[in-house]
């Protein structure tokens, strides 16, 4: 018998001793309904609870929205993500839209909308929807992720997206502040996309499809606003590669970028 | 919105007549241009309001929540033992209170929503009315929402009835504080987005260069990886700083250059009292030593220091005596050095004292994280940082669904008999556990221990009177002080008050009681318990100091005793923010039976508990309380009718009958707590 149900046994035969002059164990703050009204009394309790650690705040972060070279195809990119909610349920919302300036084209534009729950002490476990409004045909996505902090102060965030088709692919973000003074901080970046099976519509292939590799120097004015300037690389990969090149693209491109991260 | 007139209108009807500087206490004479001095409101019957001003602080335009339109509040001067009736209007638009720090009252005056009344509605007028049982230096606050931070608080001294131990050719009231030009909630809304916003003394590259040149490129790496592999930072003093906050002394920053004015050989008596939201003060007049003669309003054997730390809440008396006729500093540091305030004690009007520089900011150690001990600390450490594991180092056994944790995980530790056992929940809301936790009363707090002067500790408070109580505790209770930087939660066991349904203590009325704290968090925490002065356990026998209000260091245990005064007692974090989060309780102590009762000074309770009924019944025909109130009843409890007692409204279902708690050292687990909220179950188990 474990000791929760021992002390419970033992609670109850105290109890059952003691009936007549019994003085339970009760809400905190009851003592006071004896001398006021007890309806004002009950609306009080509530606010106290809400008031202390019921709160229920949001976040959004704009981490990167971003003009980049791109050897001669400039993109814009945003890439942003927020919650509401209290620190045990939130409601995440992450998204990210790319915009080819030479095509007026958005070549990729995902909506995530999750729901969140802490799973340890820098961990939270996020399920839900993603959907591709671009690029084309549309497609939609059940997802289970992890974001938190690890050791050593990496940002990390996996995904694992299952589409409506079946298909199965995951990404794996992370990002690191390295504080050169108070406000100017260089922050690597890596970002590598994976697909279990090959997505011929959509030109990727199966394996490690994508990496990315970037390199950002920020300003911070005050920590929620801070412009930036850096260095990003990207490469398609196995199968993924022999697509693009098929297609007469660089499977690889080196962009300059400079852009603002911004969190309210 | 009060104006200037208001103001003044307010205070004359206070019982205090305005104009005549002579009749100005000394503390509150304006001794500069600028200084608008703190209005006194002295006698038996006062009216206070509470609503919106503005305010100027530093030469800059804010808004504050203020009582009688002033920031600080007026002073409030009782006299011992007065019957005293204070009407409080609420011209906000919001509830609000009044809870009087320290003061020993009836609990059902002790003004915190939800515990111990229902607030104060907007529009409506409450009367408080109790016997002023002690004398001393205390303040008051509002006890609702963030509105301390708004400017919501005020110095309160009582005179004794008798001869004061202490003389003084003059006294001085400083209310230290911290301002924010930006609303309260988006302070702490920041703080939750990332709790790093106001933290610009992090380490940099260049602090790395600099700790590499000192100590060499390893020893320096394998710093850092260790803070890194904890996700925790060295530089994590103060959650809100100088980034944010203008310090105040009196309400004025320290371009107001507030002085006080003395003359050569005059003993001067400061009151110095901490009225700051979220900032730990390190407090020191450079060139003047201080002798401490109160701490936290009770009179204590003179010590002479020259510097100490204020946890927020705490109040020290202090008596200096300048023998050379120039201008001092008197220096309020934020404990993490981000930023002070300094006024000016001079001979003279016009004088303005030299601050002193900033010093640099400290570091946590591994102390802080209760990792004293270098043997195995990394070993220990390697079991902290397994995600939300379960500690019981007593008998190694993990109890099954103790915490909400996923890596659930006992380590053993049973070998060790140093080890702190923690039988609380843990999970996401816990980020660290005090492995190695001891006691820190000997040391004068973060930043302080190596400074080229003396720095007050604990340990050398001794109470002027002898204790009125020296039994040994029947009962011990032990508490964790946790929380989680990077989510910024606070908790105590683990729960924030929006998780808990009962007490985190029962205790009975009269009874004697030892509270343990481990704090495990890297953080220095003032801790508050209402409706008792406790003693500090410091191996003193007869004469511990006694206090309401005490800074529980990072990683440190501590006991203190206390002789429980029937009530119940909010018990809480005084950093306003974390009690904001959640790190507060309730302590309940049952009114006992057959026993006289006693109060914090040995004496018979009776006579304090008749007249407060008799106050209830005088308040009862005062057309300005506005608030319903059930019949009094002279034993609250015992007459309860407990059936009609609103649980379901709680939302927590109806409850068995339980054991009393003062024959059961471990209170038993709710048996319908589906939270495993089982912070219940160690009340006693030490």
């Amino acid at each position: 018998m474990n000791r929760r149900l021992l002390t419970a046994l033992a609670g109850m035969t105290l109890a059952l001793a003691n009936a007549p002059s019994a003085v339970a164990q009760q809400v905190p703050g009851a003592q006071a309904d004896a001398y006021w009204d007890k309806d004002a009394q009950a609306r009080a309790r509530q606010a106290l609870y809400s008031e202390h650690g019921g709160g229920l705040n949001y976040f959004a972060l704009i981490d990167r929205f971003e003009y980049q070279s791109n050897d001669g195809t400039p993109t814009l990119l945003f890439d942003g993500q927020g919650w509401w909610g209290g620190d045990r349920n939130k409601l995440w919302v992450k998204s990210e839209i790319e915009y080819d300036f030479n095509s007026a084209t958005f070549e990729e534009a995902e909506l995530l909308a999750l729901w969140a729950r802490p799973i340890s002490r820098y961990f939270d476990l996020q399920a839900g929807i993603r959907h591709d409004f671009e690029p084309d045909p549309t497609r939609t996505f059940g997802v289970l992720a992890i974001q938190g902090l690890a050791p050593y102060w990496f940002d990390i965030e996996a995904s694992l997206f299952v589409s409506g088709k079946g298909d199965v692919s995951a990404r794996f973000e992370a990002e690191y502040d390295f504080l050169l003074t108070q406000r100017l901080i260089v922050q690597p970046r890596t970002e590598l996309n994976f697909a279990v099976q090959s997505v011929d519509e959509l030109n990727i292939g199966s394996g490690l499809s994508t990496a990315e590799l970037g390199l950002r120097a920020r300003y911070e004015f005050n920590r929620q606003i801070a412009p930036y300037i850096g260095v990003n690389w990207k490469r398609s990969l196995g199968e993924t590669a022999d697509f693009a090149r098929a297609g007469g693209e660089d499977p690889g491109s080196v962009s300059f970028v400079a852009g603002l991260r911004l969190w309210f | 919105m009060l104006t200037r007139r208001h103001m003044l209108q307010a205070g004359a009807g206070g019982g205090l007549i305005l104009g005549a500087s002579a009749l100005l206490p000394a503390w509150a004479r304006s001794a500069s241009a600028g200084n608008k001095g703190i209005f006194e409101l002295a006698g038996t019957e006062f009216d206070l309001s509470v609503g919106h001003s503005a305010v100027e602080i530093g030469g800059r335009a804010g808004h504050a929540i203020t009582t009688n339109g002033t920031l600080p509040g007026p002073l409030i001067r009782f006299r011992e033992g007065d019957q005293v009736t204070l009407r409080v209007r609420n011209m906000l638009e919001e509830d609000t209170s009044i809870h009087w720090h320290g003061l020993l009252v009836p609990f059902e005056m002790d003004g915190v929503p939800g515990v111990s009344f229902p607030g104060i509605r907007p529009g409506e007028t409450f009367t408080y009315q109790f016997a002023v049982p002690q004398s001393g230096t205390y303040w008051y606050h509002s006890h609702s929402g963030l509105q301390e931070q708004m400017g919501h608080y005020g110095p309160l001294i009582i005179d004794p009835v008798g001869k004061s131990p202490v003389s003084s050719d003059r006294e001085y009231v400083l209310v230290l504080s911290d301002w924010s030009f930006l609303h309260a909630h988006k302070l702490f809304a920041k703080l939750k987005k990332n709790n790093e916003v106001y933290n610009f003394q992090q380490r940099t590259a260049q602090d790395l260069m600099r700790d590499a040149k000192a100590n060499g490129l390893g020893p320096t790496l394998a710093d850092r990886a260790m803070w890194g592999w904890m996700r925790m930072t060295p530089t994590d003093i103060a959650d809100v700083t100088g980034a944010a906050y203008t310090y105040l002394i009196n309400g004025h920053a320290t371009a107001d250059n507030w002085t006080a004015i003395f003359n050569v050989g005059e003993r001067v008596r400061l009151r110095i009292i901490n009225a700051s939201a979220m900032t730990i003060f390190n407090f020191r007049i450079p060139g003047l030593p201080m002798t401490v003669v109160a701490a936290d309003g009770l009179y204590v054997q003179p010590v002479e220091t020259d510097e100490f730390q204020i946890g927020v809440a705490e109040t020290y008396d202090v008596i200096v005596t300048p023998t050379k006729a120039r201008a001092f500093a008197l220096v309020a540091e934020s404990i993490d050095r981000s930023g002070q305030a300094v006024a000016t004690l001079a001979p003279e009007i016009g004088l303005i004292a030299t601050a002193p520089l900033l010093r640099e900011r400290p570091l946590l150690t591994h102390k802080d994280m209760g990792m004293a001990m270098d043997h195995g600390a990394m070993a220990g450490m390697d079991q902290a940082t397994m995600a939300g594991m379960d500690h019981d180092a007593g008998s190694a056994m993990t109890e099954p669904g103790a915490g909400d944790s996923m890596a659930g995980k006992d380590h053993g530790a049973a070998s060790d008999a140093d080890m702190q056992a923690h039988n609380h929940k843990t999970g996401a809301g816990v980020d660290n556990l005090a492995m190695a936790a001891t006691n820190r009363l000997g040391e004068p707090g973060l930043g302080l221990e190596n400074v080229p002067h003396r720095a007050l500790n604990y340990l050398q408070l001794k109470s002027l009177e002898p204790n009125p109580d020296t039994r040994e505790p029947e009962r011990e209770v032990e508490i964790h002080l946790t929380g989680n930087m990077e989510r910024f939660m606070w908790s105590f066991d683990g729960l924030k008050l929006s998780e808990t349904n009962s007490p985190i203590a029962t205790l009975s009325d009269g009874e004697r009681v030892r509270f343990f704290m481990v704090n495990d968090t890297m953080m220095t925490h003032p801790i508050h318990l209402h409706g008792q002065f406790f003693e500090l356990v410091t191996g003193e026998r007869d004469f511990k100091p006694r206090k309401h209000t005490i800074n529980v260091k990072p990683g440190e245990k501590m006991a203190f005793d206390f002789t429980a005064n029937a009530g119940d007692w909010a018990f809480h974090c005084h950093l306003l923010f974390h009690m904001h989060a959640g790190m507060m309780q309730v302590v309940s102590v049952m009114p006992g039976d057959g026993e006289p009762l006693r109060d914090h000074m040995g004496r018979l309770k009776d006579a304090t508990r008749n007249s407060s009924d008799d106050n209830l019944k005088s308040k009862n025909a005062n057309p300005s309380a506005k608030i319903k109130r059930a019949a009094p009843k002279s034993e609250p409890v015992k007459t309860m009718d407990r059936g009609g007692m609103d649980h379901g409204s709680m939302g927590h279902g109806s409850k068995p009958a339980q054991p009393p708690p003062k024959p059961q050292p471990v209170p038993p687990d709710q048996p319908h707590d589906m939270k495993n909220m089982d912070h219940a179950g160690h009340g006693g188990a030490r």
